[in-house]
């Protein structure tokens, strides 16, 4: 009996996987606005990451305001907590809301299945940047609604207290002041966050900062062994390295914890993290509750190799419609209006996508100390998504860095070189499948 | 008669075939379940096995049995089963604990009854949250460093950072937690075993062990054979307390939770259903040799 279920299931199932081979390709047109948005009607959906805001209300405001511009539309969010993990098996379907943030890990060369074109990337890079992520021959299919650059956040009471007042202009220099920290014993230089993962995902964004490179990801497609001296993942992960293995972090890193780390950089227990600059108003907000004062909390640029002092900026979540969408109209109204009217990008401290908005407060001193923001070239990330999934190293998920830690506070075998050599092999062999 | 004798025919057939199907439509909604959870995404996991699918793209192409061929000449891929020898002892252990407990509770024990409440307590807590309550108690300096330096015990571990700690620690919650599913099992078991056969033994002047030895383990074997394949199994398929607790870091890593890595975060759906299949054959050969080592008797008690 068994055996024939099994049967029934497999047939049936080859019967469903004909069925959604089919739907895939073909474009659908840019869907326009119309002019008058009282004409402008339907139910959307719209997915997010943000549970945070939902919760609060903070998504609700904003739609209300939307209806007050157009009247007809209604708007309903939709919170995963897990927004990554649960949005990519949602797209297996069709019923993937109709605006929803493109998962950071979907490869851009798919963008086309999944979502409608927004318009030409030569009209729409006029009116917003970092279009160039989400370009797929000439189309665009998300726009980001700000961007961050990524950097350390830390303590200034803390650097001073330990008597470093500038900016540690290299890698050396900068492991030298976490000694300095140390030394004065009242914090833990760096915190790495190791439990919660993605902290340490981080460090991936600084690609192109320590070599000021704006192709530096880019090259990775046609670097056979990135972790080598001179390339910036050799400079990133032997940073990481160095300060695990010189005891500059917390002692036992398996049993981190995110939100008491904000307290405890707030309230100097810690130095410093690698974060995104999106990061400074939450690490400001826990110093407030904890009765610190949020002003101790810095931010500075990773230490260069270049001698430039420099930064990636890039996109948030870029935006997209649900191709499937019966609402396309709606749809694209809700995207820009939240872009450019919603003042979402100000309320956390983002860089607007929207060309020509001024830089948040927090990011006054990059502007001071003539830190140079730069973009990152999207020509290749499709290529090096690919070589980067196939070695199984995925410099998007934290495991690789985890291991790196691991190796460098002795809990796994091996040492930095012999790692790097591993991670080089894996890249080197991915590679040669991908280009063929 | 022979007229009657027709009527009555076809009405008994007609009976008897109402009878046919009538189990058929009671089990009706669980096996529409069993098939749709259960049958249809099995046999649709043996069906990407075969492909190269990266888990969204719309198109797939049948790569025929190399992801199986890629799984076995990668034998570092097995390697993580040697995580799955520590639980299969804390498994041990926990059948040997809960066993122990049974039987002391199945006596006259005074609080019996909140003993087991607390007992399988930890077994009705989400897994989630005992993952939670455990990194705290984990913690360097944590509750479980202050309860052994009462105990003399001083100093900081790290239960969870140390690599030859890491798999003890959350096999210790494992055994935290399963406990009271057995001690549950023997119980009932226990239970069903008749009254006189103890006072009778008693009579004899058997002590608890050897009433235990002789009584108590020969009743309940079905159950403990039963509880020996379900803790190695469970001990292969570890997944959520490690996945929960340490994200499989730190040399924590069990063969599901590289599966879990392979389809959802290097794209490789059809490696990673490869993977889940050859578990599953592993499971069910397990099974089939402990039913072979251990072939099913019937218990007569009198």
């Amino acid at each position: 009996m068994r055996r024939g279920w099994l049967a029934v299931g497999a047939a049936s199932m080859v019967v469903l996987t004909a069925c959604s081979s089919s739907g895939g390709g073909g474009t659908s047109a840019a869907p326009s606005v119309n002019a008058d948005p009282t004409k402008v009607s339907g139910s959307i959906t719209v997915l997010t990451n943000r549970t945070d805001q939902l919760g609060d209300g903070t998504l609700d405001k904003y739609a209300a305001e939307f209806t007050k511009v157009y009247p007809n539309v209604k708007v309903k969010f939709e919170g995963m907590k897990d927004y990554e993990g649960e949005v990519k098996i949602r797209m297996n379907t069709e019923n993937y809301g109709d605006v929803l943030p493109i998962p950071s890990d979907l490869s851009i060369a798919r963008f086309p299945d999944f979502f409608s074109s927004l318009g030409d990337a030569s009209e729409l890079s006029k009116t917003y940047q970092w279009t160039d992520y989400s370009t797929v021959s000439g189309k665009v299919y998300g726009i980001a609604n700000y961007g961050t650059v990524t950097g350390f956040v830390y303590n200034k009471k803390v650097w001073a207290d330990a008597g470093v007042t500038e900016w540690p202009g290299t890698p050396e220099e900068f492991l030298a002041d976490l000694k300095a920290i140390k030394a004065k014993g009242a914090a833990v230089p760096y915190y790495t966050n190791y439990h919660d993962g993605w902290p340490l995902r981080q460090w991936t964004d600084a690609i192109g900062s320590p070599s000021c490179d704006s192709g530096a990801k880019d090259k990775l497609a046609d670097t056979a062994q990135p972790w080598t001296a001179g390339g910036d993942l050799y400079t990133i992960d032997s940073l990481v390295y160095s300060i695990v293995d010189q005891k500059l972090s917390e002692d036992d890193p398996t049993t981190t914890n995110w939100d008491q780390s904000k307290v405890m950089l707030g309230t100097g227990k810690v130095g410093a993290m690698y974060l995104g600059s999106w990061s400074i108003s939450q690490m400001r907000d826990a110093a407030a509750k904890a009765g610190a004062n949020p002003d101790d909390i810095g931010y500075m640029p990773f230490p260069s190799t270049s001698g430039k002092a420099c930064t990636v900026l890039q996109p948030d979540y870029k935006y997209a419609i649900n191709k499937h969408s019966k609402n396309q109209e709606a749809a694209r109204a809700w995207i820009d209006w939240f872009v450019t009217k919603s003042g979402a990008a100000q309320a956390e401290q983002g860089i607007s996508s929207v060309k020509g908005t001024e830089l948040p407060g927090a990011l006054k001193p990059f502007a001071d100390q003539g830190v140079q923001m730069i973009g990152q070239n999207q020509e290749k990330s499709a290529t090096v998504k690919k070589i980067d999934k196939g070695a199984e190293i995925n410099l998007d998920a934290p495991d690789y860095r985890q291991k790196l830690v691991d190796i460098a506070r002795g809990a796994a075998s091996g040492d930095r070189n012999s790692y790097f050599a591993e991670l080089n092999k894996k890249w080197s062999q991915a590679q040669k499948t991908v280009n063929g | 008669m022979t007229a009657l004798q027709k009527d009555r025919v076809p009405r008994r057939k007609a009976l008897r075939r109402h009878w046919w199907f009538t189990p058929w439509l009671y089990l009706l909604v669980p096996l529409a379940f069993l098939v749709t959870f259960t049958y249809l995404p099995i046999g649709d996991m043996i069906g990407y096995s075969f492909t190269d699918w990266d888990g969204i793209s719309p198109e797939r192409t049948n790569v025929g049995l190399k992801n199986y061929t890629d799984l076995f000449t990668r034998p570092e891929l097995f390697k993580v089963f040697l995580v799955s020898g520590v639980y299969l002892i804390a498994a041990v252990f926990q059948i040997a604990l809960a066993l122990y407990f049974a039987t002391v509770l199945s006596f006259n024990t005074r609080f019996r009854n909140l003993f087991k409440g607390i007992l399988f307590f930890p077994y009705l807590i989400n897994g989630v949250a005992i993952g939670f309550v455990f990194l705290f108690f984990f913690q360097p300096h944590g509750t479980l460093d202050s309860l052994l330096s009462m105990i003399g015990v001083h100093g900081k571990h790290q239960w969870l950072g140390d690599p030859d700690l890491v798999n003890k620690s959350l096999a210790g919650v494992s055994v935290w937690r399963y406990t009271g599913l057995n001690l549950v099992l023997f119980l009932g078991a226990i239970q069903s075993i008749p009254p006189h056969l103890y006072e009778a033994a008693a009579l004899d002047g058997a002590n608890r062990w050897q009433q235990f030895r002789h009584i108590i383990a020969p009743g309940i074997k079905p159950v403990i054979s039963l509880s020996a394949i379900l803790a190695v199994s469970g001990s292969l398929a570890v997944f959520e307390i490690p996945y929960i607790m340490t994200g499989g870091s730190n040399g924590s890593q069990t063969f599901v939770i590289q599966s879990i890595n392979m389809a959802f975060k290097f794209d490789k759906f059809g490696l990673a259903s490869a993977s889940a299949v050859v578990l599953i054959v592993l499971i069910l050969i397990v099974t089939w040799i402990q039913r072979r080592l251990v072939p099913e008797e019937r218990v007569e008690l009198s």
